[in-house]
């Protein structure tokens, strides 16, 4: 018994930690430089989202939504002004379909371009995370333009979207969707077949199919696991039925399977971000029903029974039908979906949001065993977390 | 879509009619409500037959009624792939403990945390039942219908003491909710003092 025990030592990773995508902490069991066990603390920045959505009415609700992945918000709006929808039986003006289908295929892109980027920071590589942040900017110009808001939109209502598109930003969006796909290809050029990027993440927290139906993955995460999975496709809402796009699906369910889907996701995103442009019908934007929508300030000037349809949504808001709905989206991270019931009032009664990034985080004690400290690092960027939507 | 799914409603409630208490078929949305000791073999019967393959949890949330003699109801989204299905299966109980569905599902550990954190609704046999939203050492369970909004504790940092301490909430306005729900909605029209109108058969 000369010979030296060597105990497992705990090493705390975060909560302030470049690599962590936010606050995580995650308590790591290592022995030697293998990682034993991790256990990721979350909830450093729990705001209470629900209870303070059980505590507002329905067009208050929205902006919260904005805030829980703040990458790509309006992809979340989606899913809860879908859910108020079917509760409340409304029909959306096709325009109003198109315009969300356009937004949130530019919420999908400037998601996939921050996450890839800063991905490839996490494991060495500085340049990509330079480059996208310029055409970020362009999208969140286009964010701007329609709503005033470069990030939190709140751009999506109840049976419909706040305003119709200003004059000449499809243009502008049609000549951006010209020369993006250049820079897709530039990042490509430097990582794909990079050694050092791939050294990193081939064959790093592979998970097969079956691994990952067990820990509830979804979006691209599933789909680079080989399982063909797009709600887009499989329940399409709004106007993706008529969109014609395909779905990159991966083969080995590895880091950078999983970096891959990523980027061919958004050539598939400006194919429908085009014909959303081109396909958009005229009409109205929002649902022409006043007990859902407020009527347009003209009419209010002049019209008695608009002032007070007006008044009655801006106070109380929209009295919603008892029911209860799940109602889900693929938002860029996987499957976002809100479960609302509501009980007749203007408030939510419970509003529970379903988000992709809690159970992929969860899956970390899963992926990471077996494999070296630096490795974390690449299955957190590779697994696409933002805390804003997992501590809710 | 609605025929199918009441093909499935028909499938579920015949293999598993000792455990069914009630199903619904609300607007496309099937939900059944199971008893609240069968629901790991439910599940597990969801995801195995090959009519169902509901191979997802995507979702296990609370809900709370206080009203309700058993007030939390655990809800449990499914969805299956193969044949593009969504089924909600649900389950109540007062406070006593709900099996873990771990064994079936990995994905239900940290949903059940978070449903024991926010409703204080305990699961037997998950292996690792800690709070996961709130602070360290938090008390209370925030998303029951009669925890406050502003909730009992701030923290703020003492200059004195150098560090981070806990203080029963003070607000300086008092917290204001408005109630906007129309008092004239749903009640008799009748003016105040004018109920002799209507008996005098005027």
């Amino acid at each position: 018994m000369s010979q030296n025990q060597i105990k497992n030592m705990t090493l705390n990773f975060g909560p302030q930690h470049p690599a962590a995508h936010g606050v995580l902490r995650m308590v790591l069991e290592m022995d030697g430089e293998i990682i034993d066990r991790a256990d990721p603390h979350i909830g450093l920045l729990h705001r209470g989202t629900e209870k303070l959505i059980e505590n507002k009415t329905y067009q208050q609700s929205t902006p919260y939504f904005d805030r829980l992945d703040y990458v790509a918000p309006q992809n979340q709006e989606h899913a809860f002004v879908l859910a108020a929808e079917k509760l409340l039986g409304a029909e959306v003006p096709e325009r109003a379909q198109y315009i969300r289908v356009l937004y949130c295929e530019i919420g999908r892109i400037l998601n996939h371009i921050l996450n890839v980027a800063s991905y490839a920071m996490d494991v060495g590589a500085m340049t990509p995370m330079l480059w996208s942040f310029e055409d970020r900017e362009h999208l969140m110009e286009f964010c701007e333009r329609v709503c005033g808001a470069r990030m939190h939109m709140n751009y999506f209502r109840i049976g419909g979207v706040a305003r119709d598109l200003p004059d000449g930003l499809t243009d502008d969006i049609l000549a951006w969707t010209e020369k993006f796909p250049q820079m897709i290809t530039d990042m490509e050029t430097l990582l794909t077949e990079n050694r050092i990027f791939k050294q990193r993440t081939v064959d790093v927290a592979k998970v097969t199919a079956d691994q990952a139906f067990d820990w509830g993955f979804t979006g691209p995460n599933l789909r680079a696991s080989g399982v063909a999975w797009d709600l887009r496709k499989s329940q399409p809402y709004d106007a993706y039925a008529k969109m014609d796009f395909d779905v990159p699906v991966g083969k080995n369910g590895d880091c950078y399977d999983r970096y891959l889907c990523r980027m061919l996701e958004m050539r598939e995103s400006l194919k429908i971000i085009r014909q959303s442009i081109n396909e958009m019908p005229d009409g109205p934007v929002r649902c022409e029903d006043r007990k859902i929508s407020p009527p347009p300030r003209a009419e209010m000037k002049s019209s008695m029974e608009s002032l007070i349809h007006h008044f009655k949504l801006m106070t109380e808001g929209v009295n919603v039908p008892v029911g209860e709905t799940y109602t889900a989206v693929e938002a860029p991270k996987g499957e976002f979906a809100v479960y609302l019931v509501s009980d007749g009032t203007n408030k939510p009664y419970r509003c529970k949001i379903r988000a992709p990034g809690f159970a992929h985080l969860q899956a970390m004690d899963m992926m990471c065993e077996g494999h070296m400290l630096a490795d974390a690092v690449a299955v957190i960027g590779s697994i696409d977390v933002v805390f804003g939507e997992i501590d809710r | 879509m609605n025929s199918a799914l009441n093909d499935l409603k028909e499938t579920i409630t015949a293999a598993l009619s000792k455990s069914v208490v009630d199903t619904q078929l609300v607007a496309g949305e099937l939900s059944i409500t199971v008893k609240r000791a069968d629901i790991p073999n439910v599940l597990k019967h969801l995801r195995d037959d090959v009519k169902c393959q509901f191979k997802l949890l995507v979702d296990l949330c609370g809900v709370d009624y206080p009203e309700r003699e058993e007030r939390f109801e655990v809800v449990y989204n499914l969805l299956s792939l193969t044949h593009n299905f969504r089924v909600r299966v649900k389950v109540r109980t007062a406070g006593d403990p709900v099996p873990s569905v771990t064994s079936v599902f990995s994905t239900a550990g940290w949903f059940e945390r978070e449903c024991w954190d926010m409703y204080g609704v305990p699961f037997s046999g998950n292996p690792d039942l800690r709070r996961i939203l709130t602070d360290y050492g938090f008390e209370g369970h925030p998303l029951r219908k009669d925890f406050p909004l502003t909730g009992f504790v701030e923290i703020r940092y003492d200059d004195e003491k150098k560090r981070v301490v806990y203080e029963p909430v003070k607000l300086t306005q008092d917290f204001r909710s408005f109630d906007f729900l129309s008092p004239w909605d749903g009640q008799p029209p009748i003016l105040p003092g004018d109920e002799k109108a209507e008996g005098e058969g005027a």
